[in-house]
């Protein structure tokens, strides 16, 4: 048992990488706080864009939805740190993981807002149309903010999914969470480390699987 | 044009690593069908037993579908692959990949399928109760097959992304699509393999997007 605590729970290892692995945490506060808000901007305006008459568009952007979301998140990233170096154009790394997440989290923030729009009753358009807003104003006064309102649980879900997402950048040599244990582990001969960043995504996250299973099971309770 | 395509399109590397991304491609289509097989099982299972209402087993599951929720699935494979070696047990990056994602879809395979047993209304259960069936009966034809079809549509959606984590597998060295895709580009200096892999993960996942959404339409969680 003594050995198990250890290799695993090696509180003196611990205690000498807590500094890189806060500094680890404090990066993937950072890539959240960029990618969320882009991907979510994207996302939405993916949507409203999805309401225009013109067919072209339409399916110009189910298209981009679909292909988006067909790719998987790492291999979306992958590509453009080592593809793009081949056009001549050398990012750095957290520019590339900005990119790749824009793709791939506004394809699936934009299906939520959509099917949030589009749960929105036409009347509503109507009247505000009606009382002189243009259509412009109307998407952004009167449709978004109660379509946006009847998604919430899944936007929830989904930027969890997108936090829980940040640890690929771990694969381009970003310093966040999860590179800083790998590090750590490396320079320790210990597995501590990787131990201790579970743990910190877990006491961070739960709370929020805990809310999402809650608007889960009420959802079910109203239908 | 003609060096982008010389760069991006190069026939003769594409000729020659053709086989060896055709072999990522097969490993990644079993390992997929490994991690759907099994996950959805073992979520079926533990759904099932969590409608015995044991309390201290209630518990335990959900604090462990909730960790599994909770975990950046990459944590998870990284935990398996470079931690559980120091307690003595060795996994292949394959075998820690196949676990590490088959209990994250259980997980969420459990609360679908907990939250449409949920779905049915009580009456069922007692009237299908009074009229003889024993508990196991009334569960198999009455309940599970009218919860059956609340779950088909998350149930897709959460089995498409959780396979196209099979790319995480490339951090521990696991030869699908992507790894073959990665080596070859730098075996060969060129991103043309990086191309063929786009294009196969492409091929592999458009029909199930789009498979996704159909179901999506048909089976809707508003009844």
């Amino acid at each position: 048992m003594q050995a198990l605590i250890d290799t695993f729970f090696n509180v003196q290892i611990i205690g000498q990488i807590v500094p890189l692995l806060l500094r680890g945490l404090g990066m993937t506060a950072l890539l959240c706080a960029v990618v969320i808000p882009v991907g979510f901007v994207g996302g939405t305006l993916v949507a409203v864009l999805s309401t225009v008459p013109s067919r072209l568009l339409r399916a110009l952007l189910v298209i981009y939805v679909d292909v988006f979301r067909a790719f998987p998140p790492l291999v979306l990233l992958i590509f453009i740190y080592f593809g793009l170096p081949f056009l001549g154009i050398d990012l750095p790394a957290i520019v590339a993981v900005t990119i790749a997440f824009l793709l791939n989290t506004s394809s699936y923030y934009g299906e939520i807002v959509r099917a949030g729009i589009e749960s929105i009753g036409r009347g509503q358009r109507e009247a505000a149309r009606s009382t002189g807003l243009t259509a412009t104003q109307t998407m952004v006064y009167v449709i978004l903010p109660q379509a946006v309102r009847t998604v919430v649980p899944d936007l929830i879900g989904n930027t969890l999914e997108v936090v829980k997402l940040t640890s690929i950048a771990s694969v381009v040599a970003l310093p966040e969470l999860l590179y800083a244990a790998r590090s750590a582990q490396a320079l320790t001969y210990n597995p501590s480390p990787i131990v201790a960043a579970a743990a910190l995504y877990l006491v961070l996250l739960w709370p929020f699987v805990r809310l999402l299973s809650r608007f889960e099971h009420r959802m079910l309770a109203v239908a | 044009m003609s060096g982008l395509g010389f760069t991006f399109f190069n026939l003769e590397v594409m000729a020659r690593y053709l086989p060896a991304i055709l072999q990522g491609f097969v490993l990644t289509i079993y390992l997929a069908v490994l991690i759907v097989i099994s996950g959805i099982a073992l979520g079926l299972v533990l759904a099932l037993i969590r409608v015995l209402q044991i309390k201290p087993i209630n518990a335990l599951i959900v604090i462990a579908v909730d960790m599994l929720r909770a975990l950046p699935p990459l944590v998870l494979i990284i935990l398996l692959y470079f931690a559980l070696p120091a307690a003595g047990v060795r996994l292949s990056g394959f075998g820690s990949t196949w676990l590490s994602l088959a209990l994250v879809l259980a997980a969420f395979a459990e609360e679908i399928f907990w939250a449409g047993i949920l779905s049915v209304p009580r009456g069922q259960w007692e009237a299908a109760r009074s009229t003889g069936l024993s508990f196991a009966e009334a569960l198999r034809f009455v309940v599970l097959p009218q919860a059956a079809r609340l779950t088909v549509a998350p149930l897709t959606n959460r089995a498409i992304a959780i396979t196209k984590g099979t790319a995480l597998g490339s951090v521990v060295a696991v030869p699908e699509i992507l790894t073959q895709a990665t080596t070859a580009q730098s075996f060969s200096g060129n991103p043309s393999p990086l191309t063929l892999g786009a294009a196969a993960y492409l091929i592999l996942f458009i029909p199930m997007v789009v498979l996704g959404r159909s179901i999506e339409r048909r089976f809707s969680w508003k009844r």
